[in-house]
């Protein structure tokens, strides 16, 4: 395993992290490609315990951001973390997941095969030296790291006093752009981020929002895929919200064996997606228009 | 004096002859029983001496020795009253000792010498029939189903009716012909069951293919409910799998009394506190599980989160080969075990994920913990996974729906042409595997379950060939993300 440690001030050591004003004094890194901490990156931050909106969100979110170039910054916690490093490691992009204790400790165990994914291709960040424990006192300043070495972060599901609000706090320190991904008011999960919104952050509807911020142009968009009429108004029902297949076959009229057929072709497709028996069309504008 | 008298010994399903052998001597008055007995046949002694007493036939006042023989063949169990009240009463000359020729006898007798049944009578009365004897002596609650094994049964009520009949004094009553269960009386109905089409959908499969089903979803959305419906659209069973299930069910004795005869899938639903001991089966000299209870019919593991983990894994083998081998140290045995599996879930501890009306309290610790408790290898057995969620009210306020007879029927159909020719996969529905596997998290393993659901699905339809939304639909019933850690 390669360990390399970079020093504040001298060569190497990101010029956006250098930007707080307590910057960490050293940098230890995991994975060999330090020279990764110099491309355009995004924090994407949320939950541990996330809905499956969330868990769709994070993880398209950073495989679109991922597929373009741009490095997916994340904590590696469990929920929107963990799902955002996924995302972008699943659509063959670079991500650096920041830890608050030292970088030879998988914190959390769970996610100790996916740390050494992001090692291989990405890196793995802290400003402890190898060795030290995880410790709560440590989150917060760990998601210090995370706003510092982002050009803009996105909060995709937080509660009221979630870790994720802290990091959105540190970026806004930084002036740097901070995205909420708008939720259900009814969901505890969605407060913070609306609360985000409602205090000044854009909400976050597409990948394009937070391109357009670090100055990336999507290429040319690919044609929607065709499908077959019953998928194709399987779609335009999900339009309006998830609903299990057992709802989607009663309002649509289509037998419950034609739609679990069409639910089926959407997903290899890419379309819809699925969680707690719920489907859900595939977010950031992809896919033909909705037709309300 | 001696006289000799022969029953069995059961070991696992199978029974093999003991000879109970009975000698009088002179000398201090006595009684000892030889030769490997367990407690409860060690405690024959005294039901035997009482017995005897009640049914006014003479105790002889000698010193009495009873072997089981062979001798190195553990005896279990209360059955060896009645064999060893007759080889008492024949080398005392009360009863003549040739009369026991040709008669096996088993059976537990009652302080006032009445016969009580024991468990096991028809392997028993199989294992006398291969033995060439071609009657049983028993308890008369004992003979139907003694009687299924093609022997001559001698039912009997008492202790003295046994003396009186071995003299030629007395003819026992006739066999009551195992009487069965109306294949259409029993078990709950489908048409009960408002909305879950998808899950009513998935039962149809899973009785036709008999391929092993998941419930996933927040409590009182139907999940048990449903289940307990699957044996009702099940095919009965062929005479065969009925003589089969009836073995097991009589060695672990838990035939009912009025209806020995097996001849609907069994449904078994062991509690999730059950130990692995209970489940796969066990105890010194092993006993049958509810794993093979369920054999050619239906266990259900309600709340298969809370089944102890040792216990979820000793499902696997039976899962795969249809047998569980228990080794004991006082032997080995192979009991069948082939079963449809349906486990229930909850989503996580609270209950409330997958219910938009509630929210999930859970921590994501005890979550993981949720999650770890079911391992991969076992959620891999599991061909079809059904998320149920919360069903809105209008779904509920429909009227009856298709009754069980009308499913059967069509599981019955299918069932019979996969029989006779399995659909094979066509190019088209090869070419949506293939995409299936490079796009999805699908094993070897999920994938070769697909191929198997999808010629269900293709069977049910009357389709010679499974074509692609065969295997679009089966691709329907994977695991989903959230139980694939």
């Amino acid at each position: 395993m390669t360990y390399t440690t970079l020093s504040r001030g001298r060569p190497g050591y990101p010029p956006l992290l250098a930007e707080l004003h307590d910057p960490p004094a050293r940098l230890h890194l995991r994975g060999g490609r330090s020279e990764i901490l110099a491309l355009p990156s995004v924090a994407v931050v949320g939950a541990r315990s996330c809905s499956p909106y969330g868990a769709q969100v994070a993880r398209e979110l950073a495989g679109d951001l991922a597929a373009l170039g741009v490095v997916v910054v994340s904590g590696l916690a469990r929920g929107i973390d963990g799902e955002a490093h996924r995302g972008a490691l699943a659509a063959g992009g670079l991500t650096v997941a920041v830890l608050g204790c030292g970088i030879d400790r998988d914190y959390p165990r769970a996610h100790a095969q996916l740390a050494g994914r992001i090692a291989e291709s990405g890196l793995i960040v802290s400003e402890y030296p190898p060795g030290v424990e995880p410790a709560p006192w440590r989150f917060p300043a760990r998601n210090r790291i995370v706003a510092g070495l982002a050009a803009a972060t996105v909060v995709v599901e937080a509660r009221e006093r979630s870790g994720a609000l802290i990091t959105a706090d540190f970026a806004l320190e930084l002036g740097r752009d901070v995205f909420a991904v708008p939720g259900e008011i009814t969901s505890g999960l969605s407060r913070g981020t609306n609360d985000l919104i409602r205090q000044g952050a854009t909400p976050l509807l597409a990948a394009d929002d937070v391109l357009e911020v670090l100055g990336i142009e999507r290429g040319p968009v690919t044609p929607p895929t065709s499908v077959s009429p019953e998928a194709g108004a399987v779609l335009g029902f999900l339009a309006a919200g998830a609903a299990s297949l057992d709802e989607i076959s009663r309002s649509t009229g289509v037998g419950s064996a034609e739609v679990a057929v069409a639910l089926t072709e959407l997903e290899l497709a890419g379309l819809v997606s699925q969680g707690e028996g719920r489907y859900r069309r595939a977010t950031a504008g992809r896919g033909p228009p909705c037709s309300r | 004096m001696l006289a000799r008298a022969v029953t069995h010994a059961l070991v696992g399903l199978d029974a093999r002859p003991v000879e109970v052998e009975a000698h009088l001597q002179r000398g201090v008055p006595s009684f000892a029983i030889v030769g490997l007995p367990d407690k409860a046949c060690q405690e024959a002694k005294e039901r035997v001496r009482s017995g005897i007493a009640s049914a006014e036939l003479e105790w002889p006042l000698r010193r009495i020795t009873v072997n089981l023989a062979p001798a190195g063949l553990r005896k279990e169990g209360s059955g060896y009253d009645l064999p060893i009240a007759l080889a008492v009463l024949a080398a005392s000359r009360q009863i003549p000792p040739e009369s026991l020729a040709e008669h096996a006898a088993v059976g537990e007798l009652a302080l006032d010498g009445r016969l009580r049944p024991v468990p096991g009578a028809i392997v028993a009365a199989e294992a006398a029939r291969r033995a060439g004897l071609p009657r049983l002596l028993c308890a008369s609650e004992s003979a139907p189903e003694a009687a299924l094994a093609g022997i001559e049964p001698v039912p009997l009520r008492h202790l003295a009716e046994a003396g009186a009949y071995l003299r030629g004094r007395f003819t026992p009553g006739p066999v009551e012909p195992a009487s069965s269960i109306s294949s259409n009386g029993a078990g709950p109905d489908l048409a009960d069951v408002r909305g879950q089409e998808r899950a009513r959908r998935a039962l149809e499969i899973v009785a036709t293919g008999r391929h092993n089903l998941l419930f996933a979803g927040p409590p009182g959305t139907g999940k048990t409910m449903l289940a307990r419906r699957l044996p009702g659209i099940l095919p009965p069973l062929t005479l065969d799998q009925s003589l089969e299930a009836t073995r097991i069910h009589s060695v672990a004795g838990v035939l009912s009394a009025g209806h020995p005869l097996v001849d609907r899938p069994p449904f078994r639903a062991p509690h999730h506190t059950a130990s692995s001991a209970a489940v796969v089966g066990g105890g010194p000299g092993p006993r049958p599980g509810e794993v093979s209870l369920a054999h050619h019919g239906v266990l259900l593991l309600d709340e298969l989160a809370e089944f102890h983990r040792p216990v979820l894994e000793a499902l696997r083998q039976p899962l795969e080969d249809g047998t569980v081998a228990v080794a004991r140290a006082a032997g080995q045995a192979v009991f069948p075990a082939r079963f449809v599996l349906v486990g229930t879930m909850n989503l996580c501890p609270c209950g409330a994920r997958g219910d938009p009306a509630v929210e999930c309290t859970c921590s994501p610790q005890k979550l993981a913990a949720y999650g770890m408790k079911l391992s991969r290898a076992l959620l891999d057995r599991f061909d079809l996974v059904v998320h149920m969620p919360r069903p809105r009210g209008r779904e509920l306020d429909t009227g009856p729906q298709e009754p069980s007879t009308a499913v059967r029927s069509r599981v019955e159909d299918g069932a019979a042409r996969l029989r006779a020719a399995r659909p094979r996969l066509g190019d088209a529905a090869r070419g949506l595997l293939v995409r299936a596997v490079d796009t999805l998290p699908l094993s070897a393993r999920g994938r070769a379950r697909v191929a198997r659901v999808a010629a269900t699905i293709a069977a049910l339809a009357g389709a010679g060939e499974i074509e692609p939304q065969h295997v679009a639909e089966a691709l329907s019933y994977r695991a989903p993300p959230e139980l694939s850690p």
